[in-house]
């Protein structure tokens, strides 16, 4: 590992000063991405700024909703009387993603930010990855793609995002909070991160030297009417191949009078799937409905070799999802 | 005082004395423009509490709590698997939570309590955690089983605090948890056992989690 400098700031003031202009300083929360990825020689900052005792621990209710700590773990977070019964996808999300151990370790801001699983971006022995080293290539589109992108992907890159949590939150419409040298300002989650178009190594719109100081989340009345749904190689312990997270307000007769729908495992970001939500508002959620707003969702979507299969798959796991909620049979 | 107590943690072992001074011997060999200034701190001090015992060290900031312990310290009874946080080998509880501590510097856990599989017994009276795996068979070749053992460990305190994992029902309600051999799988789900031993292992934490009537 490249030698750092290491530094561990009290204030997220210290902190925003310490990272200054330097283009080679990381923030180092959980590190159990950053730490990997700088094992394998994908990341090699110069400094490391450990945030891990910045004072960002706390889970409030915050106007009608509700604002998590960024450094606040996704142990801590999962288990959170708050979040249980406001926001139960998002413990559902959480605890379908990682294992205990790593989600005592892992912080709400850094998983926001954890890089994509992407073999060929892990493995500096590939020498094309636009994304490790922008203008080399992309050695997934004509090798081993199965984990990869079928919505939002550029002929740069189709890497996926690996996060469980940020499905949840997309779903949800949370907000993050960032402070930096020019300043406080929000992002919707939405907004944060970014399609991979002809930068695929800008991954978020943070700017440099922003730290996430907290995400909040809105009062949704029909919170508990939700799922998070995850489809993967193993029962636990893998990444989604394709997940899905429902939250919807739904009649007795079935009649959906709002539905939020975000799919993970399918495209660089955590994806709204707008046009599927659209189809089924003021809908009855049966079965012709629900698969002709899925069919929709996924009508630009495009495969590679091993990944087609992906298509089908966010189909089908869309309708189950939203049939889970609809039907009262959610984990909430 | 023993030996190990008074060794710097960085006069280890041959090969980390090449790679430092490979490093170095880079450093004065790149012009100066090439660098990144001030790269300097390489050694600092930390302080922490090891299996209830203060150990005040000199470490090299890239050094992981795993290597600490190994290398440094020499409590290997914590195993190196995979490296990258996905085998569970390497499983300590850092201020009673489980981790793993191969995907963590030693450096951020700076002040903290770890306890290893060494610190789980009370003298020659084994945890009974340990006893229950010992009882169910709960290990074959037995690289894993620290990791496994002291994985269980926090997974009863974790149960006992009424954390939810990915098969609880109704996580959206608070109620204390009914520890089935379901959850006991999807709660151990980070601990990796090549050889297989899993029904020992499960059958070993339902044994040790009655114990203490959860």
């Amino acid at each position: 590992m490249k030698p750092f400098s290491y530094f561990c700031p009290a204030t997220v003031d210290e902190a925003i000063q310490g990272y200054g202009e330097a283009q080679e300083t990381r923030f180092i929360g959980g590190g159990t991405n950053l730490l990997d990825l700088m094992k394998m020689g994908v990341e090699r900052p110069a400094h490391l700024i450990d945030i891990g005792r910045l004072p960002l621990m706390k889970i409030s209710p915050h106007g009608d909703g509700v604002r998590i700590g960024a450094l606040i773990s996704n142990t801590d977070a999962a288990n959170h009387e708050l979040i249980r019964t406001r926001y139960p996808v998002l413990t559902e999300a959480i605890l379908a993603g990682a294992s205990p151990q790593l989600r005592n370790m892992a912080t709400m801001g850094g998983n926001l930010l954890q890089r994509t699983r992407c073999y060929y971006f892990y493995d500096p022995s590939y020498q094309e990855c636009n994304k490790r080293t922008p203008g080399s290539g992309c050695a997934a589109i004509d090798g081993y793609n199965r984990i990869h992108a079928v919505l939002g992907q550029s002929p740069q890159c189709i890497a996926v995002h690996p996060s469980d949590m940020c499905v949840a939150l997309t779903a949800l419409d949370a907000v993050v909070q960032v402070k930096g040298p020019h300043g406080e300002r929000s992002i919707n989650m939405t907004e944060f991160h970014r399609l991979p178009g002809d930068t695929p190594q800008v991954e978020t719109n943070l700017q440099s030297g922003e730290l996430i100081t907290a995400i909040d989340l809105p009062s949704i009345p029909y919170g508990k009417q939700s799922h998070y749904l995850k489809i993967r190689d193993r029962h636990s312990y893998a990444f989604a191949l394709v997940s899905v997270a429902v939250v919807l307000d739904a009649d007795e007769d079935g009649t959906m009078r709002h539905v939020r729908i975000a799919l993970g495992g399918v495209a660089h970001k955590p994806w709204r799937a707008t046009k599927a939500e659209k189809a089924l508002t003021g809908e009855k959620a049966d079965k012709k409905t629900l698969r002709a707003a899925a069919e929709e969702e996924l009508a630009d979507a495009h495969g590679y070799e091993h990944n087609s299969f992906k298509i089908e798959l966010a189909k089908r796991a869309i309708v189950r999802a939203v049939t889970t909620v609809v039907g009262g049979q959610q984990n909430g | 005082m023993d030996d190990q107590e008074s060794k710097p943690a960085l006069q280890v072992s041959r090969r980390e004395f090449v790679e430092v001074a490979v490093v170095s011997g880079l450093a004065a060999g790149v012009p100066a423009a090439a660098q990144t200034p001030e790269i300097k701190p390489r050694i600092v001090n930390c302080t922490f509490t090891i299996n209830k015992q203060k150990q005040e060290l000199q470490i090299d900031p890239r050094v992981t709590l795993l290597d600490l312990l190994r290398e440094h310290l020499k409590l290997t009874g914590t195993k190196k698997g995979c490296d990258h946080g996905q085998c569970g080998a390497c499983t300590v509880l850092v201020d009673g939570r489980r981790i793993n501590s191969c995907l963590t510097l030693a450096i951020m856990q700076n002040g903290r309590e770890i306890t290893t599989i060494e610190g789980l017994a009370a003298g020659s009276q084994l945890h009974p955690m340990q006893t229950a795996f010992i009882e169910h068979d709960g290990f074959q070749c037995g690289y894993c089983t620290p990791g496994q053992v002291c994985s269980a460990v926090a997974l009863l305190d974790e149960v006992k605090a009424g954390a939810p994992s990915a098969v609880t029902p109704r996580m959206g309600e608070i109620r204390p948890i009914e520890l089935s051999d379901d959850e006991i799988r999807e709660r151990m789900s980070g601990n990796i056992c090549r050889c297989g031993a899993y029904e020992g292992i499960v059958a070993a934490v339902r044994e040790a989690a009655g114990r203490r009537r959860v």
